[in-house]
């Protein structure tokens, strides 16, 4: 009896939760609601509070009265939960996160007309695939970067050409084997950049797109991972454990994000990066609106906001990651330069393939592997199975 | 006659009116908070994702149960119930001597110091002493520094070159793990074999002593079986804490999954949650079954 109320109840939920999704794009703005609620990465949206230099709320929060409450997530999935749960207005989602926003209705479609800074978003991001579906914008670029590939400067007195460097097993400059001194990164989105790997090493598997993999292709990228396990003492998810993987644990080559090599270099430790030949995976991160946000006015003033230049520069040096209004690099608004940007990978944006979630019908082929199998196979080769 | 008194007078006619009073906000924290969100976590397990989309189909199955026993996810069970088994096995050895001697012998200032040993440890942020022993533990930390000047190298090296426990430095093998766990967990077994061993009477002991008893004698057949409820209680904890920990195997240790962090990556990344609730599910069993086999050994005789 217990049961069938829950489900029941389950049930009623999850019905109400698709109503909402039939709300329509807004046409016109009104006045702000008093507050925006937004789920956001840490350090996303920062209010002066942990260096008084990087603040881009309080003077939004003074201009339209609208109060930015902020709830940050570790992960894409957390953020995916916590839109599903409701009671948000706006969620920072990266590419692996979006598209199954989108499917799943938990996100509105929004009109870029009612944003005025649109047209300075970079061209190459404003019909980005991972936020538009079907001609239809479901958000505003924030910040995009590359995972580049770290290296040890004493080891390698030249940057590395090419990810072999992490994906088989050989002699490094110094003498020694690679063998236990790269990591790999601990996400199940870490398949693409072995699928990427062999696209040009294997260019006979006819991979595409490495978020699109069929079934001998998605098995040809674990098989690839299995022998990178036996490279790898440990896989890397946390920044700043890579961080301390690179200072004590003897670790010369992994790849990395923008934001551990700048704090390495800063720190004295004898680190670069590089884009090896074959390409990079990279995050590319967007605004969206929950599908019957309850404070739509203030969230599009919100994300009207986030496209001004000055926040831009600000947040791409407070985050390592590169402005989505190119302006920012060069007009002196806020903190960052054109070597900040060439610096976060702003020049190879058409090396980056960036994340997206991998799902079963895909536009390359037809039927590929959807991303929950990335997830229990990721688990399976990182316990040597 | 005011409301305390008339409340006073009705308490003392109907005693159980008070009773009820006194028990029911316990009584609902139990039900509804405690035992209502582990109902939860069981109905959730036994439903299962739909394949296709990875929406959660809100019908009864055990296919969700199937999935653990796939080599990779019964692997996950496996390894961290060994490595359970172990730690309690190992704390189990190293701290009975250590209680024995707070319990028996030490006396005045020195028992001090011995509680305060054993406590301070437990003062200080659980995840400042793990991050500490990634630092000992690391390839070019304490360790590997001290192994160097003792000429030790080549120990720490045939250590590390052990199959399956060793690794590329004490951090990322087994072993680090291990020592770990045995490291965060040992005060939780200190404690309760302390406690045991210090009700004990000593006449006893003599009197065994008395009759003719070995030392080695006297300890199979007095102090081991009455400081048997201690061990199991440390064994509880050290036992369930292992099996259900994912922050120690995450810093310290190779990166194959645990229980803990399986249930966290099906959870948050995998938006899998039947398949969390089912491997949540399996501690709570292994436990039932852990308590069940130390009640046939006559570890709870004495509650």
């Amino acid at each position: 009896m217990m049961i069938k109320k829950l489900l029941v109840a389950t049930t009623a939920l999850s019905l109400a939760g698709s109503n909402v999704a039939w709300a329509d794009m807004m046409t016109a703005l009104g006045a702000g609601e008093g507050q925006v609620d937004i789920v956001a990465w840490p350090g996303y949206i920062e209010r002066g509070e942990t260096d008084a230099a990087y603040d881009w709320v309080t003077k939004f929060e003074a201009d339209t009265g609208c109060k930015v409450n902020v709830k940050t997530a570790n992960t894409s999935d957390e953020m995916v939960a916590l839109m599903n749960e409701g009671g948000f207005d706006l969620v920072t989602a990266s590419g692996d996160a979006s598209l199954r926003l989108i499917a799943g209705n938990r996100v509105q479609e929004i009109n870029t007309a009612l944003i005025p800074s649109w047209g300075n978003v970079d061209p190459r991001l404003q019909d980005a695939p991972w936020h538009t579906v079907d001609g239809k914008h479901y958000g505003t670029p924030y910040l995009w970067g590359p995972n580049v590939l770290m290296y040890n400067t004493d080891v390698f007195p030249e940057a590395p050409k090419s990810w072999s460097v992490v994906f088989e097993e050989q002699t490094l400059p110094d003498g020694a084997s690679n063998k236990g001194r790269v990591q790999a990164y601990d996400g199940p989105i870490y398949i693409a950049d072995a699928a990427m790997y062999l696209m040009t090493h294997k260019p006979e598997l006819g991979i595409t797109s490495p978020y699109e993999l069929n079934e001998d292709q998605y098995k040809a990228a674990l098989d690839l991972l299995r022998g990178q396990r036996q490279l790898v003492s440990r896989h890397w998810h946390d920044a700043y454990i890579q961080m301390d993987d690179f200072k004590n644990e003897g670790v010369v080559a992994s790849g990395s994000w923008p934001f551990q090599v700048n704090v390495l270099e800063s720190e004295g430790v004898k680190v670069a990066s590089t884009i090896p030949e074959e390409g990079v995976t990279g995050w590319a991160d967007t605004t969206m609106m929950q599908a019957g946000a309850a404070h739509p006015n203030c969230a599009y003033m919100w994300m009207e906001h986030t496209l001004s230049s000055n926040l831009q520069s600000d947040l791409a040096v407070w985050f390592g990651g590169n402005p989505v209004v190119p302006a920012a690099c060069t007009d002196g608004s806020g903190m960052l330069d054109a070597a900040g940007c060439t610096a976060n990978g702003m020049d190879i944006f058409d090396k980056v393939r960036f994340w997206t979630t991998p799902v079963s019908t895909c536009a390359s082929q037809g039927e590929c592997v959807p991303y929950y199998r990335w997830v229990s196979d990721y688990i399976a080769v990182i316990g040597g199975r | 006659m005011s409301i305390a008194a008339t409340l006073s007078d009705r308490f003392w006619r109907q005693p159980r009116l008070l009773l009820a009073l006194l028990l029911v906000p316990p009584l609902l924290w139990l039900g509804v908070i405690y035992i209502g969100s582990l109902l939860a976590l069981l109905l959730q397990s036994f439903f299962s994702i739909d394949e296709f989309s990875g929406l959660i189909k809100y019908q009864l199955t055990l296919k969700t149960y199937g999935e653990l026993f796939r080599p990779s996810n019964y692997d996950i069970i496996i390894r961290t119930t060994v490595m359970a088994a172990l730690v309690t096995l190992a704390s189990i050895a190293i701290a009975f001597p250590i209680a024995y001697y707070a319990a028996r012998y030490a006396k005045g200032r020195m028992k001090v110091l011995f509680y305060v040993g054993v406590m301070l440890p437990l003062w200080s942020s659980y995840l400042v002493k793990v991050y500490a022993w990634k630092l000992i533990l690391a390839k070019e930390g304490i360790i590997t520094w001290a192994m160097t000047g003792l000429h030790l190298q080549w120990l720490l090296d045939a250590v590390l070159a052990l199959p399956v426990i060793g690794g590329n430095s004490l951090s990322v093998s087994y072993i680090g793990t291990f020592i770990v766990f045995v490291y965060v967990w040992m005060p939780f077994m200190i404690l309760p074999i302390q406690a045991s061993l210090e009700r004990v009477p000593a006449t006893l002991i003599e009197a065994s002593g008395d009759l003719g008893a070995e030392p080695g004698q006297t300890f199979r057949h007095v102090v081991f079986p009455l400081a048997l409820p201690g061990i199991v209680a440390g064994s509880i904890f050290t036992f369930s804490l292992t099996l259900g920990d994912y922050i120690i195997p995450q810093i310290i240790g190779s990166s194959r999954l645990f229980i803990g962090q399986a249930v966290y990556a099906q959870q948050g990344t995998a938006g899998n949650v039947p398949l969390a609730a089912a491997f949540a599910v399996v501690p709570v069993l292994i436990m039932c079954l852990y308590l069940w086999g130390a009640r046939r050994m006559g570890a709870f005789d004495a509650l």
